[in-house]
């Protein structure tokens, strides 16, 4: 299979990745040969064959439903990291 | 004193104990091992000399105060740098997160400091863990210390070759489709990978959640026992770690493995690509595997490993799409200032992540899309659930199952980096456990062409005891 250029870039703009035309094309003939390996799997016979994403069977894992102590130390922490700040708030662009 | 730095776990322990030398002798050791040799290899992306030493001194004076203490205690190890460690940087390989300071500290590294374990540094990985060769690391590649010109394997390269060169005593690392497993066998160190579950993923960076496995390498298997004794067990931030019992690991590998039932995959020893060196080397490690057991080793059936490769390929990147879609530039990290806010979230990811990450994410974001969801992940989903089968039905004729651990011994730097497919064939006999989430540990069972070659020994859901046992068994008859 191939895949063109406008699927990388429908892709792309799914996640959230700004590409470059060099690296279109080399994702774009690069996962074409992936694709094609992955066709093997279509000859594997999985009618009736419950999907698992899950490996180990555990079920009702609960935890009490309190929330976690956030101290203002913690917050700092958080706020610290992020790349635009002011005070104690993110600031992120306009999107109304 | 000089070789300090190469002992095991189980020594250092003993010499702790018994005052032979002190916590802050051997963490210096190591320290200095690494300014030796670290330049060159470059295992570690930080180093933190000040804080390793300040806690190998509070371990001496436990230790002078006769405190009742681990058998970790005042023992220095390296962290993968995708385990966040607080307040210390943790970068996971990639730009995106140079700068980030964790505010909070995962389970693992938790418990080892809590055990009183001395954090030497962070090593060097592939970015976010994706790779085998830490080619994809964002700052530089590591080299292999039993030959420089060729990788330690990945993506836990950098913990690999710090055991192996003797810069740290043991190290953790991740392992997904064969992270630990395939560098262990590279680098010619123990490296087991435990049943998903069994360690708790809270505080390490996710790549794939319901593959990613917290791991561990070691100098020895006795030493595997007593990491994964402090390490393993149920952890409530960790919905899917498992509440069972442990056992008592460094007991329980001393018990004879006499009458164990050892199945041989038929499927991975056929496999296309496996070098005839590693094929002989394996051969031998399986007579005296045979030996040990006094059992014949019985022909068993598993799917080929290619299907598993591919199921593997599509699960994976879907995880990793999902996964990754944290770092946007917003929260933490890197940030490239865009028109919108859209293009903001899609100048920092395109910059601040590597090639291989956006590489699996397109493939992730292809195959969880609307119209390819049925074929690729839910049809990959399905045959993950034969593989399981076929370990199950495996496993109830024969107790564990050897393999190789890789096709072929380290390969040379820049070799396979162009070619992804190559690359991702390179983890041919670790992922089908991974799937399966069964444990599996490499051991060292000889050289091809003077580089080391690493066993691989499969056990049941939860029984790493059996598999560290006979693996602690064939390790002795080696010496």
């Amino acid at each position: 299979m191939s895949l063109d250029i406008a699927q990388i870039d429908h892709l792309a703009r799914l996640a959230r990745l700004k590409l470059t035309d060099q690296e279109k094309e080399l994702y774009a003939s690069q996962l074409a040969n992936v694709f094609d390996y992955f066709q093997k799997l279509q000859t594997v016979d999985t009618t009736g064959v419950e999907p698992m994403s899950q490996i180990i069977p555990l079920k009702n894992v609960f935890r009490a439903d309190e929330p976690a102590v956030d101290t203002e130390e913690t917050h700092q922490k958080i706020i610290t990291n992020a790349p635009n700040k002011s005070g104690r708030h993110l600031v992120v662009k306009k999107i109304l | 004193m000089s070789s300090l730095h190469q002992l095991t776990i189980e020594q250092a322990s003993a010499g702790l104990a018994k005052k032979e030398f002190s916590s802050v002798e051997l963490t210096q050791a190591c320290l200095d091992q690494i300014a030796s040799s670290d330049h060159r290899l470059r295992a570690f992306i930080n180093v933190f000399p000040e804080h390793a030493l300040a806690q190998a001194e509070k371990a001496d004076l436990a230790f002078r105060r006769g405190e009742a203490l681990s058998v970790l205690a005042g023992i220095p190890y390296a962290a993968k740098d995708n385990f966040c460690t607080e307040g210390f940087a943790t970068t996971a390989g990639s730009k995106i997160l140079e700068k980030y300071l964790p505010p909070f500290e995962s389970t693992t590294t938790q418990r080892l400091k809590d055990a009183g374990a001395v954090l030497l540094g962070k090593t060097n990985l592939d970015e976010f863990a994706m790779g085998g060769s830490t080619e994809n690391s964002a700052f530089y590649p590591t080299k292999n210390p039993r030959d420089e010109t060729r990788v330690p394997g990945g993506s836990s390269g950098g913990s690999a070759a710090a055991v192996a060169s003797g810069e740290v005593i043991y190290a953790l690392g991740t392992d997904t489709g064969g992270s630990v497993r395939q560098p262990a066998s590279f680098c010619g160190v123990v490296g087991l990978k435990p049943t998903y579950g069994r360690t708790s993923r809270y505080g390490v960076m996710a790549m794939a959640s319901s593959l990613d496995t917290i791991s561990h390498l070691t100098k020895t298997v006795a030493d595997s026992a007593l990491v994964l004794q402090s390490i393993a067990g149920r952890d409530p931030h960790d919905s899917t770690s498992s509440n069972l019992a442990l056992d008592n690991y460094s007991e329980e590998i001393k018990k004879p493995v006499k009458g164990l039932k050892i199945g041989l995959p038929q499927e991975y020893f056929t496999a296309e690509g496996i070098d005839p060196q590693v094929k002989e080397v394996i051969f031998s490690a399986l007579k005296k595997v045979e030996e040990l057991t006094g059992t014949s080793a019985i022909p068993i059936n598993l799917s080929a490993p290619d299907y598993a490769l591919a199921c593997y390929y599509l699960i994976m990147p879907s995880e990793v799409s999902s996964n990754l879609a944290r770092y946007d530039g917003i929260k933490y990290g890197l940030s490239v200032s865009g028109s919108d806010l859209f293009d903001t979230y899609q100048k920092s990811r395109g910059q601040g992540l590597g090639a291989e990450v956006k590489r699996r994410i397109i493939l992730g974001t292809y195959a969880l899309s609307h119209g390819y969801y049925d074929a690729y992940y839910q049809k990959a989903c399905a045959v993950r659930s034969l593989i399981k089968k076929d370990f199950e039905g495996a496993f109830k004729t024969v107790d564990l199952i050897l393999s190789p651990v890789a096709s072929t011994t380290a390969f040379k730097i820049g070799e396979k980096s162009e070619d992804p497919l190559q690359m991702y064939l390179a983890d041919l006999f670790t992922i089908p456990m991974s799937l399966a989430g069964v444990p599996a540990i490499s051991v060292p069972c000889g050289v091809s062409a003077g580089l080391p070659v690493g066993l691989q020994i499969i056990g049941q859901w939860f029984d790493e005891k059996t598999v560290l046992r006979l693996a602690h068994h064939f390790e002795q008859s080696r010496k």
